[in-house]
């Protein structure tokens, strides 16, 4: 297998609020099978990065990497200028300061929805629980259900579910949202209630790193579309380029698979 | 189906013209009979069983009711009243013999003028456990700091007394009967729980020196009988503790207790961690919650709530093993009725099975409490997953 050389980033309509996240030469193993080879990737504050590729090509795991959820073997992440170490606190840190939205929601079934916006406020950032309420209720009132304050997370619908894990990252006031293919698990009908949410959050400026198959999405707020496969990033380019013109022989094959 | 053919003009094709016919079930499925039938006659086997049953129980129950309550005997106050006469030549149960004996029963050689506190003791106790176990009780979280807080130091002031407040001491060794055994389980359970949590999150521990030690304890208790675990604090323990200090009696089989325990406790605590998804792991993590805030915030809530049934299935299991205690010469509620029923003063016939009748109720009706209550809870938790 050739060693897939990225294209340059060429982004110049990306925002330069300097870096969120850079990504330098970051290989990782599970066991004996490669799951990250030499990836490289700098995302700017403020820039919106779609990660596209077939299941298994380590979109995931990458996202993951930058949460420190999993461990990588060799290279250098660092988040918002702390660079991500084993050390314990410092995790805890960049945890705070990056937002995860998973694809199964993983709310917390045995809280309401509001208790699940305010945990970490209250132990994490130890706000007072009246201040950290207000901050919940402004953003489920953002992702529009502020009137299922009260519920539990099995009383709602899969979208509805997803937006409150929007709205439940957002509380903690990330500097980056990251999300895991957030709309892979929902019902059909329900898509386009998180997508919207989401673009809504793209217009406010959040810097986002998104794994997803939807393409329309990408095309409507990625600064850059990444495209990953086998562990490596194998092209990356703005949307119109990356989608009218791929570079890469595995990309026009990719593309070709899920635009029909 | 003919129907179906006329109306629609191709076969398989049909649309409803008028409503069915009948709109109730038939009468032989519902009511008594239909439950008769669904339940106990269901088929021949199911039938077979159910009139065999039935026999037993008339073998059973009618000798049963006999001795227990129509030839019982319910007052007297020594062995003669119990004893078979020309006018009462059954004699049932000495019930008599209990009354007599009752107090013993209840306070062991407890000093009759101090039996005050073995009564407050109890209501401390009953208040907790009323306020801990009633799940819509207002602040059950104080309800748990009083629990296990403040009942185990004021209890043990209280028993064990202290002479500067005015209590004076009495000796564990007075100490007897149905006192004992609510102090053994007491502190089964309440150490049970606390020490089976860490050791179940020891054993899952990414430390390997935390995990090997939580492993070796675990499988180590759980692989020997509570007696060995019994004999071996109150034989053993001794040795390791510096020479002239030797602990009481008591204290060493509470020790024991508590360690059997936890060890169960820590494989029910187990199930009920794995069966919580990594999904919870990681978005708790994910929000920044560090370990211990994570297990007590997110993971343990749930994985407690779903073992609840078996937390105290293991509980009804530990109140029935603190029998065993007996055996390091404690004087528990069935030593004291092992006690009595040898006394020349109430030797009868009868006595013993009474005695021993007496003790099967005292268990029976405490075990079936606290099993009821865990099928109450779980119909609860059944109730809201599926709202």
């Amino acid at each position: 297998m050739d060693q897939g050389v990225p294209v340059p980033a060429t982004s110049s309509e990306a925002p330069d609020g300097g870096s969120a996240v850079t990504i330098e030469h970051v290989h990782k193993w599970f066991g004996q099978f490669r799951a990250l080879w030499d990836v490289s990737l700098t995302v700017q504050a403020g820039e919106r990065v779609v990660i596209c590729g077939p299941s298994g090509s380590g979109k995931s795991t990458l996202l993951r990497c930058i949460n420190a959820l999993e461990d990588y073997q060799q290279g250098r992440i660092v988040v918002d200028g702390k660079p991500l170490t084993r050390d314990l606190r410092r995790i805890d840190e960049i945890r705070r300061d990056v937002g995860l939205v998973f694809q199964q929601f993983n709310l917390f079934p045995h809280l309401t929805i509001l208790e699940n916006c305010t945990l970490a406020p209250i132990w994490v950032r130890k706000l007072p629980k009246a201040e950290a309420e207000a901050i919940a209720m402004r953003y489920l009132t953002r992702v529009k259900i502020p009137e299922q304050a009260q519920k539990y997370p099995g009383q709602l619908s899969g979208g509805q579910q997803q937006r409150v894990a929007i709205a439940r990252a957002l509380c903690m006031n990330p500097k980056i949202m990251m999300f895991d293919e957030p709309t892979s698990a929902l019902d059909p009908e329900m898509v386009k209630e998180v997508l919207d949410t989401m673009v809504e959050l793209a217009h406010d400026g959040t810097t986002m790193i998104v794994v997803t198959h939807e393409m329309s999405f990408a095309r409507q707020v990625a600064n850059r579309v990444v495209f990953m496969d086998a562990g490596q990033i194998i092209e990356i380019n703005e949307p119109s380029e990356f989608f009218d013109h791929p570079k890469h022989e595995r990309t026009r094959t990719f593309l070709s698979q899920i635009l029909r | 189906m003919s129907s179906q053919h006329d109306q629609g003009k191709k076969a398989g094709a049909f649309v409803r013209t008028s409503p069915p016919a009948s709109a109730l079930p038939p009468a032989s499925t519902t009511g008594v009979v239909g439950w008769m039938r669904a339940s106990l006659f269901s088929s021949l086997a199911n039938g077979v069983l159910t009139v065999l049953i039935l026999l037993a129980l008339g073998f059973i129950v009618p000798p049963l009711v006999k001795f227990l309550l129509i030839d019982a005997v319910w007052s007297g106050s020594d062995r003669e009243a119990c004893l078979p006469s020309e006018a009462r030549p059954e004699i049932g149960a000495c019930w008599a013999f209990v009354r007599d004996r009752f107090a013993f029963f209840i306070y062991g050689s407890y000093p009759i003028g101090q039996r005050w506190r073995v009564d407050l003791f109890f209501a401390l106790l009953a208040v907790g456990v009323t306020w801990l176990l009633w799940l819509d009780a207002p602040r059950r979280d104080l309800a748990a700091a009083y629990m296990f807080v403040v009942v185990p130091i004021a209890c043990f002031i209280l028993l064990h007394g202290w002479p500067a407040i005015g209590l004076a001491r009495v000796d564990t060794a007075l100490w007897g009967g149905v006192l004992v055994t609510i102090v053994v389980a007491s502190v089964g359970i309440v150490a049970s729980l606390p020490i089976g949590i860490l050791l179940a999150l020891g054993r899952r521990s990414q430390l390997p020196a935390v995990k090997v030690l939580s492993v070796t304890f675990i499988e180590f208790v759980r692989g020997v009988p509570l007696i060995t675990v019994l004999f071996m604090a109150s034989v053993m323990l001794p040795l390791f503790v510096p020479a002239g200090w030797s602990p009481d009696k008591l204290l060493r089989a509470l020790v024991a207790v508590a360690i059997f325990s936890s060890a169960y406790m820590a494989e029910v605590v187990r199930a009920g961690l794995q069966a919580i998804p990594r999904g919870q792991y990681e978005a708790a993590r994910a929000v920044g919650l560090g370990y211990w805030p994570m297990m007590r915030l997110v993971v343990l809530p749930q994985a407690l709530k779903a073992t609840i049934p078996n937390i105290v299935n293991s509980y009804v299991a530990l109140f029935k093993d603190t029998t065993l205690v007996f055996f390091v010469g404690i004087f528990d509620f069935l030593k004291t009725v092992e006690t009595a029923r040898v006394d020349p003063l109430w030797a009868t016939p009868v006595t013993s099975t009474t005695g021993y009748a007496f003790a099967a109720m005292f268990y029976l009706i405490f075990c079936s409490l606290m099993s009821r209550y865990a099928k109450g809870v779980e119909r609860r938790l059944d109730v809201s997953v599926q709202e």
